[in-house]
């Protein structure tokens, strides 16, 4: 089992590398750079700006000392916000993204997979037609759809949160809300789904045969196999939800990553989008790692593989 | 088997006996919710395709002393900010998202199920360095690189198709070759492969078929998956360009007005929804028709 971690961390080296070299170039390949936007620069100034930043030397040795800094942990700065660096805009824009999906995902995970378990452990039944139906709408009902609803609703109409904003504590509800639900209704069938799948199974029956309990079947027998699908969904999926989510953020005007994050690649803003691909890069890596080994630790049979 | 799987009270032609697909055509055919969502979408794309040279306004006729209008029976969904109708809108959006749904799923589908066939069929290093692949694409931001495919090829309606395709891919090759690692270790593969055959006809002729089911599900499901990219790309403003409109650019107008305007954002993000509805409605139905173990029970 370690050896697999660390064999698998020590994959993260080259995977992280191939992020930033592949963003590293595309980036410089896309037409327009970051002082583009500003119509008033001359060609002058345009080229002082660019020698300054070393952007007019050739592309490789760019690449080469970008690289160098990155080995000191340096990860540039930013050519938009021109006094500050790519690591103080992560520092300054993380937490609000951090909060946001922390809470969503405890929404998502507190909802999704009771609702899933009792939709699947009562198969075929309204209680199971309410849930699916439950969650087919939030399936159904992007969070671009469901945000400026619940904002027009509960914001414009009822007056009970603010439309928009991040500063007080009930700020946070509509957004959480919105993010929550949406994957609380992915996660509601993933786990139905692979309940389903594994109370199929001939060991189900066995345990039956033997006069289990439902409950005891279903908690010790099947969620373990049955959890599967939602943990390699839950992988990449917690990368993205902590690591921000531009809509919300756009909806709710939340100064998180998300936003930030669009901007910069709108903006040219080479660094920052280097920076900030590689974050996200090593997050999914990370989150898909931890996904891995809960799945050897459901179902060890894995381990052979 | 084949009677015990329909009721007995079909007649049952006893001595042909029932294909597999004529008999998930036959439990498909009864899952109301699946023939709601197959209708629902027939109906869609008839609107869509037939609907705007019906109507008397054009997608792009501005009235401006007619902006914001409300529902009325002159325009039913009522006028944007520019006072355009916006059932035509909506049509013409809808022929712009159902179009990048299925175009993007088949470049998906072609890829996704090639390499993961391939990767899973091989085995060993092959495939952990093709799955490896994979996951550093997988481990990409998303949006980036879409982001900067669209900005590589211009802001092309047609290269979307293919810069979300390209993206969308991975999930269904991983579903393709955990099937393929499964179902290589049954016996009737390795007859085949005792009988001596290629292994390209072994995939394709002997594996393939069998995954049919799990593909044609996830094909299904893969189209919201992508009309939701597109959407989302269209609020970014990088998908579709104005005076086009998809149900992305006209959910964004919608809720930049809602104060004003609430039927700007119900209208077509309602519509929106219903399709997503639909196509999963027909999607879950095709996997409860095509899954041999569910139907046994």
């Amino acid at each position: 089992m370690l050896r697999f971690v660390v064999r698998r961390l020590l994959q993260l080296v080259p995977v992280l590398f191939i992020i930033v070299t592949l963003t590293f170039f595309m980036v410089r390949f896309v037409p327009g750079g970051p002082f583009t936007a500003e119509k008033a620069l001359s060609a002058e100034v345009l080229k002082q700006r660019n020698a300054y930043y070393g952007l007019d030397q050739p592309l490789g040795r760019q690449y080469l000392r970008y690289l160098g800094h990155l080995a000191q942990g340096d990860l540039g700065s930013s050519k938009k916000y021109t006094s500050q660096t790519v690591s103080e805009i992560i520092a300054a824009k993380l937490p609000a993204s951090l909060e946001l999906g922390g809470l969503s995902l405890l929404v998502a995970l507190g909802c999704g997979l009771p609702l899933g378990i009792l939709a699947a452990a009562r198969r075929n039944t309204w209680l199971d037609s309410l849930c699916s139906f439950t969650g087919l709408i939030g399936i159904c009902v992007p969070t671009f759809v469901l945000g400026p609803i619940l904002a027009l609703v509960f914001g414009i109409y009822l007056k009970w949160f603010n439309v928009s904003g991040w500063e007080y504590a009930d700020d946070r509800v509509l957004p959480v809300l919105t993010l929550g639900i949406v994957y609380a209704a992915y996660l509601m069938r993933l786990t139905r789904g692979g309940l389903l799948e594994v109370l199929n199974q001939d060991y189900i029956r066995t345990a039956r045969a033997k006069g289990a309990s439902e409950t005891r079947i279903i908690f010790r027998h099947a969620l373990r196999g049955g959890l599967t699908p939602v943990v390699s969904y839950l992988g990449p999926a917690i990368a993205g939800i902590l690591t921000g989510s531009f809509i919300i953020e756009t909806v709710f005007q939340i100064p998180g990553l998300g936003r930030e994050f669009v901007n910069s690649v709108t903006n040219r803003d080479y660094e920052l989008i280097t920076g900030l691909a590689l974050l996200y890069g090593a997050m999914t890596v990370l989150c898909n790692l931890a996904a891995d080994i809960v799945q050897v630790w459901l179902n060890p049979k894995l381990r052979f593989e | 088997m084949a009677a015990a799987l329909t009721p007995t009270t079909t007649p049952v032609a006893t001595d042909t006996g029932h294909s597999l697909w004529s008999d998930a055509w036959y439990r498909l055919s009864r899952n109301r919710l699946a023939v709601f969502g197959g209708v629902v979408l027939l109906l869609l794309a008839l609107l869509c395709i037939v609907g705007p040279w019906l109507s008397p306004y054009n997608y792009n006729d501005q009235v401006l002393a007619n902006a914001f209008a409300r529902p009325s029976f002159t325009h039913w969904l009522g006028t944007d900010e520019l006072g355009r109708d916006l059932l035509v809108r909506v049509m013409i959006g809808a022929r712009i998202s159902l179009g990048v749904g299925l175009c993007a799923m088949l470049v998906a589908l072609t890829i996704g199920v090639v390499y993961g066939a391939i990767a899973g069929y091989a085995g060993g290093k092959l495939d952990s360095a093709m799955m490896r692949i994979a996951d550093i694409i997988n481990s990409l931001p998303l949006t980036l690189l879409v982001i900067l495919l669209m900005a590589f090829f211009g802001r092309d309606i047609y290269l979307l198709f293919v810069a979300i395709g390209a993206v969308e891919w991975i999930t269904m090759s991983r579903i393709v070759r955990g099937q393929v690692l499964s179902l290589k270790k049954m016996e009737y593969i390795e007859a085949a492969r005792a009988l001596g055959y290629s292994s390209a006809r072994i995939i394709f002729r002997h594996l393939l078929p069998n995954l049919l089911g799990p593909v044609i599900v996830y094909a299904t499901l893969t189209i919201p998956a992508v009309m939701l990219l597109e959407a989302f790309l269209s609020f970014l403003g990088l998908g579709v360009q104005p005076p086009m409109s998809s149900w992305g650019t006209l959910i964004k107008k919608g809720a930049e007005t809602m104060e004003e305007s609430w039927w700007l954002l119900v209208f077509p993000g309602s519509l929106f929804s219903l399709t997503l509805l639909s196509l999963n409605f027909l999607g879950d139905g095709l996997r409860d028709a095509l899954d041999v173990r569910t139907a046994k029970d």
